[in-house]
């Protein structure tokens, strides 16, 4: 675990220092840097640590490395959403090395212009409330957190959608075909902001904070009142 | 006892804070009568009733402008209105009209005389009444007979739980289909995903119906003796009844590792409680309340057109379990 | 004396109103009632108005569930939405569903109503829940109120019964999985579960179409009948038996010391009534509750995570998640599926002893008399330590139904917290009862000696670094601490 660690904060430093070429960051060198320990060089995986990448492609490197899931300082820490290690300079160059790797996919076009919202919350509730809420507000799984949707581009809901980071699962085209996915990440979008008519929204989660609004602020307001009208002890 | 001493100290610095213990009962007369003749509290009142009232016309004008929307609006105009009015009246009730401290004495609840007469009225009732035992026993024949005849008919109702339950759309040959109606093929369930299935022709909202299918390493796959894995699982094909066998929710959740040396293994997991099962073996109950696995439904792959069929019906009863519930042997 | 009195004395013009009462005395010989009315007494401690929160609550719950009764449809026969709200444009859905939608959006001040409604009903139970627990640790419960107390735990029960009820009506994502688990729970019932749920829904979940009209029988007819009255009879038993009060100067076992009804009590139990409609209106235009539109319709193969029941069924899930997977079955027959422990034995239990309190009161204080002059939770350590204990156990089970938002809020890992609780739920209950009785007693002694306080022990420091004893009076020495 600490040797992870220090490579990874070995690789950050080589990262930070390596050498800008006519193109740009070097990615394989930035790979080796701090990828390499758990993924292996070239990629090939190193058992108990990291899987192999060769067929991962740009799709994977790329979600990975924006939402800032990778690098993971430990193999056995849940890959959560964290903000960047890289520049975007660097991460376009590491996907490009690991989409060099192998025949993996490229990165999911996504065309929102054409998306059907309501086949969209259709989908999304089929596939994916049962572990994101049907707002996209997040839940859980025996053993992990399905993270909430409200930072995700609609790239990053489509890559997800294809690769199936961590505990996921991986929906192929022959389940959810591209327009399908369009729509989801369509709807995704829409759940940042979504139709909060009655007022204050509380969270988009339903009961648990309408409990606790109506103890604590409603109930809790009348015994405020009933404390002005009523006497505290007989005089 | 240290830990206590800290534990009630703490408890005592928050409770007594300055209340002192009643006073000894001295003969006392607490009755007293108070007129305020406060005239700023009298308008005060005067005030809060007309913004009260000019609030609730608020709501009216702000209804009429807006028809069907704004509900904060609406809420904010009629809430202030009555906020506005009970002010008036807590202030009308504590500042403006008399305060007065009365003592009621309580009524006497036992009546010694009418407890005695009232047995007497109903014995009396009973005068000149000679055959009492004749008719308490045939009483008691009536009463029978009636309760019987109102009870009875309940055990018509409804038709036999297990005939109903155990009796599904899911036979050898069934088609297994999308919600549209369209055929699931083997190869639209990849590895990693899980796919929801219905029985053509069946009603969507049968509890019987919906099947999660899911594909794993044939290698990996360990069902209970009894299930031969051509019939129950062909070429890692495996399909379970969709509605959790603890409290009859929907299994919506799948975890599915990309890394299984770190990762936790495959898993159908209930949102409701979080019974999770065990796809790999039988789906088994492996964390959670469920008193037992997922009935599984056997596959047939159709050999020209891919598309998957039901090879028999459940391997138990599906749902929340009641007495006569098939367990499936597991 | 008054000002109408005086009038009356002068021997002048009779005193306004008199032609009014005259009136109805002619025809209802109601005079007597209307003076023993005006002069009833209130005690006026602020914790004795609960109860009226409660049904204050229950009068804006009829008022705007009546609104809503004009306008909600309560058949599973389907329509396609083509309202305004785009993500569920096209969609098939019942009229359940559709008339409420179209509440929400279409009906002028209509989702105000359906907000302040479901508010209300959250606020109703609450104070209903607040109301029983002041009642319980001042010992207001004894004869002659017992039978209050009797048609107070009912008049809970059914409350839970008609929120659970009322929120399923609108068949919508989260209330149908929750009406899923009630049938899940009723079939567990030993032996006769199968017949009793198939009895309810007409046949296998999700039933027959009727199951949503007697959802709508039970919501808007049956139950509230039932509700208000018992409402009635409660009040009935209470003006009967009168208000009983806290210990105080000229406060004695024989009277009731307070403010009487007419002018000053009225007024403000009225201005309470409008206190709390402003409350719930506010809440129900400002504050945003179980938006429908936003869930999407039920079907029974759908399913969303963090789907809960509304705050007075927590328990239940918790009762639910925290079970471990214990069914009884021999003899190739199932007597006891799952979810009866937590479902249906748990609030079993629970009501049992809401129900028995006074007897079992009676039994432990060997106290058989009439009582109308409160304790205050010190005066009976073990009862209010009985009640706290009782109280924490629930407590506990409801907190470990929301385990899964705990997780994502506070990193808690799921399964650690369950078994926590299964743990918990032994312990922690023996743990609070000693507390709180330590602590009820701790505050008697500090009331019979208020000079000497807390019963500790002045400590010194001694130059060598320890502690010694300090005894009250004596010259310091060293000594042990205990």
């Amino acid at each position: 675990m600490r040797r992870a660690a220090l490579a990874l904060a070995l690789g950050a430093l080589l990262a930070a220092a390596a050498p800008a070429s006519a193109a740009g960051p070097d990615g394989r060198a930035l790979f080796r840097g701090s990828c390499a320990s758990c993924h292996g060089l070239d990629g090939r995986g190193v058992p108990g640590s990291g899987p192999s990448l060769q067929r991962a492609g740009a799709q994977a490197a790329d979600f990975y490395l924006r939402t800032g899931r990778m690098p993971l300082a430990n193999p056995s820490d849940p890959p959560v959403r964290t903000p960047p290690l890289f520049t975007d300079a660097q991460i376009t160059a590491l996907t490009a090395y690991v989409a060099s790797l192998g025949a993996g996919p490229p990165i999911p076009p996504v065309d929102l212009v054409h998306a059907d919202l309501s086949a969209g919350r259709r989908a999304f509730t089929d596939h994916c409330a049962g572990c994101h809420q049907v707002l996209a507000r997040g839940g859980i799984v025996t053993g992990a957190i399905a993270p909430p949707l409200q930072q995700a581009t609609p790239t990053e809901v489509a890559q997800a959608v294809r690769i199936g980071p961590y505990l996921m699962p991986r929906f192929t085209r022959r389940q959810i075909d591209d327009r399908t996915l369009a729509d989801i990440a369509a709807y995704v979008q829409w759940t940042k902001h979504p139709d909060d008519r009655g007022g204050w929204s509380i969270g988009n989660i339903g009961p648990i904070p309408e409990g606790l609004v109506a103890w604590f602020i409603g109930l809790l307001a009348l015994l405020v009142v009933i404390r002005l009208i009523g006497e505290r002890s007989p005089r | 006892m240290s830990v206590w001493r800290v534990i009630v100290a703490a408890v005592l610095l928050v409770l007594r804070g300055g209340r002192r213990g009643p006073k000894p009962e001295e003969p006392v007369d607490p009755r007293e009568r108070r007129v305020p003749i406060n005239s700023r509290a009298q308008l005060l009142v005067a005030a809060l009733l007309a913004l009260g009232g000019l609030a609730g016309l608020g709501f009216s004008v702000l209804y009429l402008l807006e028809p069907g929307n704004e509900t904060q609006w609406l809420g904010l105009a009629l809430g202030v209105a009555l906020a506005l009015i009970a002010a008036a009246l807590i202030v009308a009730g504590k500042a403006v009209v008399p305060q007065e401290i009365a003592v009621e004495e309580r009524s006497q609840l036992v009546h010694e005389h009418d407890e005695a007469i009232v047995p007497q009225m109903v014995a009396a009732g009973g005068e000149g009444v000679t055959r009492r035992r004749l008719i308490a026993g045939a009483a008691g024949v009536a009463g029978i007979g009636v309760g019987a005849a109102l009870v009875t008919p309940a055990a018509s109702l409804g038709p036999n739980v297990s005939q109903r339950i155990d009796d599904t759309p899911w036979r050898r040959g069934v088609r297994v289909v999308d919600e549209r109606g369209r055929a699931i093929l083997a190869d639209d369930v990849a590895f990693g995903t899980f796919v929801t299935g219905f029985p053509e022709g069946a009603s969507l909202r049968d509890l019987a119906a919906p099947i999660v299918i899911v594909r794993l390493l044939p290698s990996t796959i360990h069902l209970p003796a009894g299930r031969p894995l051509a019939q129950w699982a062909p070429e890692g094909l495996l399909a379970y009844s969709k509605i959790c066998t603890h409290a009859g929710c929907a299994i919506a959740l799948y975890r599915y590792p990309s890394f299984r040396a770190t990762q936790p293994r495959p898993a159908l997991v209930c949102p409701c409680h979080y019974s999770t099962f065990d796809p790999a073996r039988g789906a088994d109950v492996i964390f959670g309340p469920a008193g037992r696995p997922l009935p599984q439904l056997p596959l047939a792959i159709d050999p020209a057109t891919r598309e998957l069929r039901a090879n028999g019906g459940y391997s138990g009863s599906i749902g929340p379990a009641w007495l006569n519930v098939d367990r499936g042997g597991a | 004396m008054s000002a109408a009195g005086q009038a009356s004395r002068d021997g002048a013009t009779p005193p306004p109103g008199r032609d009014t009462v005259r009136w109805i005395d002619e025809r209802a010989g109601a005079s007597p009632a209307l003076k023993a009315a005006l002069r009833y007494v209130f005690p006026e401690h602020w914790s004795f108005m609960l109860g009226e929160i409660a049904l204050y609550a229950f009068l804006v719950l009829v008022g705007t569930g009546t609104f809503l009764a004009l306008f909600f449809q309560s058949s599973t026969a389907e329509t396609t939405y083509h309202g305004s709200y785009a993500p569920l444009f096209g969609e098939r859905m019942s009229l359940a569903y559709w008339s409420t939608l179209r509440l929400s959006q279409d009906v002028p001040a209509g989702l105000l109503m359906r907000q302040t409604h479901h508010w209300a009903a959250l606020i109703f139970i609450a104070a209903i829940v607040a109301h029983l627990l002041r009642v319980f640790f001042t010992a207001a419960f004894r004869k002659p109120r017992d039978i209050t107390w009797a048609i107070g735990v009912t008049l809970l029960m059914l409350a839970v019964l008609e929120g659970f009820a009322g929120y399923s009506m609108p068949d919508d994502l989260l209330s149908g999985m929750g009406l899923a688990i009630a049938y899940g729970v009723a079939m567990s019932i030993p032996v006769i579960g199968g017949n009793l749920a198939f009895l309810v829904w007409g046949g296998e979940y999700p039933g027959t179409h009727e199951f949503t009209t007697r959802l709508l029988t039970l919501h808007i007819f049956l139950l509230p009948a039932l509700i208000g009255l018992l409402i009635a009879l409660h009040l009935a038993f209470v003006i009967r038996n009168h208000h009983t009060q806290f210990r105080g100067p000229g406060r004695t076992e024989r009277n009731v010391v307070g403010t009487p009804t007419w002018p000053a009590y009225a007024l403000r139990s009225l201005g309470l009534l409008f206190a709390t409609a402003a409350v719930l209106f506010l809440l129900g235009g400002l504050v945003q509750i179980n938006p429908i539109w936003q869930w999407g319709p039920y079907e029974t193969y759908l399913a969303t995570n963090g789907a809960q029941p509304d705050w007075y069924l927590g328990w239940l899930i918790g009762g639910l998640r925290i079970m471990p997977p214990l069914e009884i079955h021999f003899w190739g027959l199932t007597w006891i599926p799952n979810p009866f422990w937590g479902g249906a034995a748990f609030p079993l239990v629970v009501f049992g002893v809401l129900y028995a309190i006074p007897w079992l009161d009676r039994r432990l204080t060997r106290d058989f008399s009439r009582h109308e002059l409160l304790d205050r939770p010190r005066d009976n350590p073990q009862r209010t330590a009985l009640g706290m204990a009782f109280f924490s156990w629930v407590a506990l089970v409801f907190f470990a139904g929301s385990a899964d938002r705990i997780l994502i809020r506070f990193g808690i890992p799921y399964e650690a917290q369950i078994w926590f609780a299964r743990a918990a739920v032994f312990v922690v209950p023996v743990l609070v009862y000693l507390v709180t009785r330590r602590i009820c007693r701790e505050l008697q002694r500090s009331d019979a000696h208020p000079l000497r306080g807390w019963s500790g022990r002045r400590v010194r420091r001694t130059p060598a670094g320890g502690f010694a004893v300090v005894e009250p009076g004596a010259a310091t020495q060293a000594g042990d601490d205990g």
